[in-house]
């Protein structure tokens, strides 16, 4: 790990990064590593797509740690704009300004006055890019916004710059590393694609989850955590409105250590699925196909009842 | 990187260009890379991939950062730079087998470094790779479990046993090997059973293999177009992988599910809500610097969807009912009907279920839709149709008719289907056959034709989608 001089902290080779992730609390699939490590060397926006619950947040909260990097969020909507992403001029203070020095002073005194950076309100973008020290920028759930946020961002994402009418340009003095987040829910646009590195996540598979439920509930014994991966897999597979994400199988397995669970049988199944299954319609299809299965002992070890 | 002598993308040129290698030109090889390279994107941009200048030079710079002795991460690095999005990902995948590993094959054999793996073939030791491959599924080593995969298929190919089909020859190997999984019922893994996941992974990587060897002999990719073959093959192939069909819908009904949010929002709208400005003027000490707007409610629409399941649409049916299934998550007021010679309301199963597969096994025992014959009867269909519902139907109504108008000689009754589409506000018919083949043989779809506020030819999802955009999106008629 190579200490930079403001304090940060930057990877030297791709296995440094995945071990100070899994240091992080976050273990890296193999392409999750890859391209943060390329994001970091190349100084490009990366674009993470997959399902919701896989740790797309998650990557960027952690990348943060890591790195000792401030985290800047910026969360999307519809209807986001320039005032809720950028900046916007604090127009009572700006009012006030004037009021005070409406009798004395000429106008072109005030103007330059009250377009100083003294009444510009900084929201997440401008404050990732004028930040002294590098950042981590999160734009979540980038689908959200309107097309048209989209054009916005470009001119950050490829020129980390923002112009601003009355001020001039104002350019990052450090360059921030950008992940951009989506569900899939809309195409976004070839524009903002180019720009940035591509990251599909997707449930990890059996082991890795193993893994990180170990990681995050340590006291769950590992053969229960084994059934719970098991179970949760099986439930992944079915067609869901819902399928249920990392987090709600580390909720779960925390769940079971409260309700002192010593196995995971039918009726601590039924007791529990609601944590991981939150669809009146899913909870019916995962009672009838897993809650018979953990009745009849096929799964794992489980004995009947 | 140097630039090499061969034009990128001619294949007739790249060939001389690789024998200067076999002729021992250390120089021309990061040239070769290049070509390689764009030559590889060329086959991308082919396929359909967005692939431009930008992202090759990502690509070429991200190929500094990362070791080239790691295959894995020398794709991985290639793949997030020049696959944007999952589709292009898949297309990506097969690509990259056929472009650049096999190009380092036949660059191999050109040099005359004979792969160990066709000479040994049989003189591998089938005893010893047994146990070789049962410890490495064992272990769960990727590298290991890919190495012995290849050198399986290399093992029973040299005895020229290949049935052609993959899937037959996976499942030959691993039997001729005797690898079992556990079987399901015991708990306790078994000694000499193995992790089924594992065992699948191990039969992924001989699949490969074993593409790889089909790709190599016959020099052309298999299935050509994974996703772009999927689209156009749709009211032909009744073996359509319903996954696949499922895969698309599901993508397409986040994309439903979303749609139109865009215009929800209090921004577009021009109407001004006072009582909101004025109460926001407080802030600024009554001067209303910001303009509050009143916010444009989405339009909601009532949904009829009539769907031929009769087996002149076989097929198609199967990738209407998907769309169906999809609709009825997207729209809350949706009744959907289904017919052959006479019609009944599936709107309950529909609801009631998920699997695609109960609900098609339902509607194909529960409801009453076939009669005596079993051919379609459209005329009669919009009888039943309006007797039934034609009451419920107004002007915020919209009726869907997903069919083929094949009325099989019987009468059309076309009046009757206007005064259906009279009640309604909007009226669409979707079409499983290219429009060429309308109003051919028994197809009238002429008559219905003029009732409807528009016809649509849909097999894909594609177009699918374009007619998405007409209910869901900007309303044409506004009641």
């Amino acid at each position: 790990m190579a200490g930079e001089p403001d304090g940060t902290v930057a990877p030297n080779s791709l296995e440094e990064l995945r071990e100070g992730l899994g240091g992080a609390g976050y273990l890296a699939s193999e392409s999750a590593a890859l391209v943060s490590y390329l994001a970091y060397r190349l100084g490009k926006p990366v674009l993470v797509e997959g399902p919701a619950g896989v740790g797309k947040t998650e990557l960027a909260k952690a990348l943060s740690r890591y790195a000792q990097r401030r985290l800047v969020r910026l969360q999307c909507y519809e209807g986001l704009d320039e005032a809720k992403a950028l900046y916007e001029w604090n127009y009572r203070k700006q009012l006030l300004r004037i009021q005070a020095e409406a009798a004395d002073t000429g106008w072109d005194d005030v103007q330059e006055d009250i377009f100083s950076k003294e009444f510009l309100m900084e929201r997440p973008l401008l404050k990732a890019i004028s930040a002294q020290e590098p950042v981590v920028l999160l734009i979540d759930e980038i689908d959200k916004a309107d097309q048209e946020f989209e054009a916005m961002l470009l001119e950050v994402l490829s020129d980390f710059q923002i112009s601003i009418p009355e001020l001039g340009v104002v350019e990052a003095s450090t360059r921030p590393l950008v992940l951009l987040t989506s569900n899939n829910t809309r195409e976004l646009t070839e524009a903002l694609k180019r720009r940035c590195l591509y990251l599909w996540l997707d449930y990890p598979d059996a082991e890795r989850e193993l893994e990180i439920v170990n990681l995050h509930v340590p006291e769950l014994p590992e053969a229960m955590s084994r059934k719970l991966i098991e179970v949760v897999h099986m439930v992944r597979g079915l067609d869901l409105k819902k399928p249920p994400s990392i987090a709600e199988s580390i909720d779960w397995a925390r769940a079971l250590i409260v309700l002192g669970a010593t196995d995971i049988d039918k009726s601590v199944f039924d007791r529990t699925m609601s944590i991981i299954v939150k669809h009146r319609t899913d909870l019916d299809v995962v009672a009838e196909r897993v809650g018979v299965r953990l009745g009849n002992g096929i799964l794992g070890h489980a004995e009947s009842g | 990187m140097a630039s090499s002598d061969t034009p990128r993308a001619d294949k007739d040129a790249a060939a001389p260009a690789r024998k200067g290698l076999y002729g021992g030109l250390p120089k021309a090889e990061p040239g070769g890379l290049a070509a390689q390279l764009m030559r590889f994107c060329d086959e991308l941009r082919k396929e359909g991939v967005q692939v431009g200048t930008s992202e090759i030079l990502d690509a070429f710079i991200a190929l500094a950062e990362v070791s080239w002795a790691e295959r894995e991460d020398f794709r991985e690095t290639l793949a997030a730079t020049l696959a944007k999005s999952q589709e292009d990902r898949h297309v990506f995948e097969v690509l990259f087998d056929r472009v650049c590993f096999n190009a380092v094959e036949a660059q191999a054999s050109e040099k005359g470094l004979k792969d160990e793996r066709f000479e040994g073939g049989e003189r591998i030791d089938i005893e010893d790779l047994k146990a070789q491959i049962q410890a490495a599924i064992r272990a769960g080593s990727d590298g290991e479990m890919a190495d012995l995969a290849r050198l399986a298929v290399a093992a029973f190919g040299a005895q020229g046993e290949s049935s052609g089909v993959i899937g037959v020859d996976v499942q030959r190997i691993r039997r001729a090997l005797e690898l079992r999984g556990q079987a399901a019922q015991q708990g306790e893994s078994t000694p000499e059973g193995l992790d089924r996941e594992r065992l699948r992974r191990f039969e992924r990587m001989l699949r490969r293999e074993l593409e790889r060897a089909l790709i190599q002999r016959t020099e052309s990719l298999p299935p050509a177009r994974p996703l772009a073959e999927f689209d156009r093959t749709l009211p032909s192939g009744p073996l359509q992988d319903l996954a696949q069909v499922h895969r698309v819908v599901a993508q397409m009904k986040r994309r439903l599910a979303t749609h139109g949010h865009e215009a929800r929002g209090r921004k577009r709208s021009q109407v001004v809500d006072v009582r909101r400005t004025m109460r926001a003027s407080l802030e600024t000490g009554g001067v209303p610097l910001r303009l509050r707007h009143r916010p444009k409610r989405p339009r909601r629409p009532e949904i009829y969807v009539l769907c031929d399941v009769s087996t002149s649409v076989t097929s198609a049916s199967v990738f209407f009912l998907s769309v169906l299934h999809a609709l009825h998550d997207a729209f809350r007021k949706l009744r959907s009907f289904a017919f052959v010679e006479r019609i009944d309301e599936v709107t309950e199963i529909f609801e009631r279920e998920r699997s695609f597969r109960t609900i098609s096994g339902r509607i194909a025992r529960e409801a009453g839709v076939s009669d005596v014959s079993g051919y379609t009867d459209y005329g009669r269909v919009w009888l039943e149709f309006l007797t039934r519902v034609g009451d419920d139907l107004d002007p915020r109504s919209t009726v869907i008719v997903l069919g083929d108008a094949r009325t099989n000689g019987r009468e059309p009754h076309a009046p009757m289907f206007g005064r259906v589409a009279e009640r309604a506000g909007r009226t669409f018919w979707l079409n499983p056959e290219p429009r060429l083949y309308w109003n051919y043989g028994d197809s009238v779809m002429a008559a219905y034709e003029p009732y409807c506020d528009g016809v649509f030819e849909c097999w894909t999802t594609k177009q699918l989608e374009q007619f998405v955009n007409v209910v869901a999106g900007r309303p044409a008629v506004t009641p």
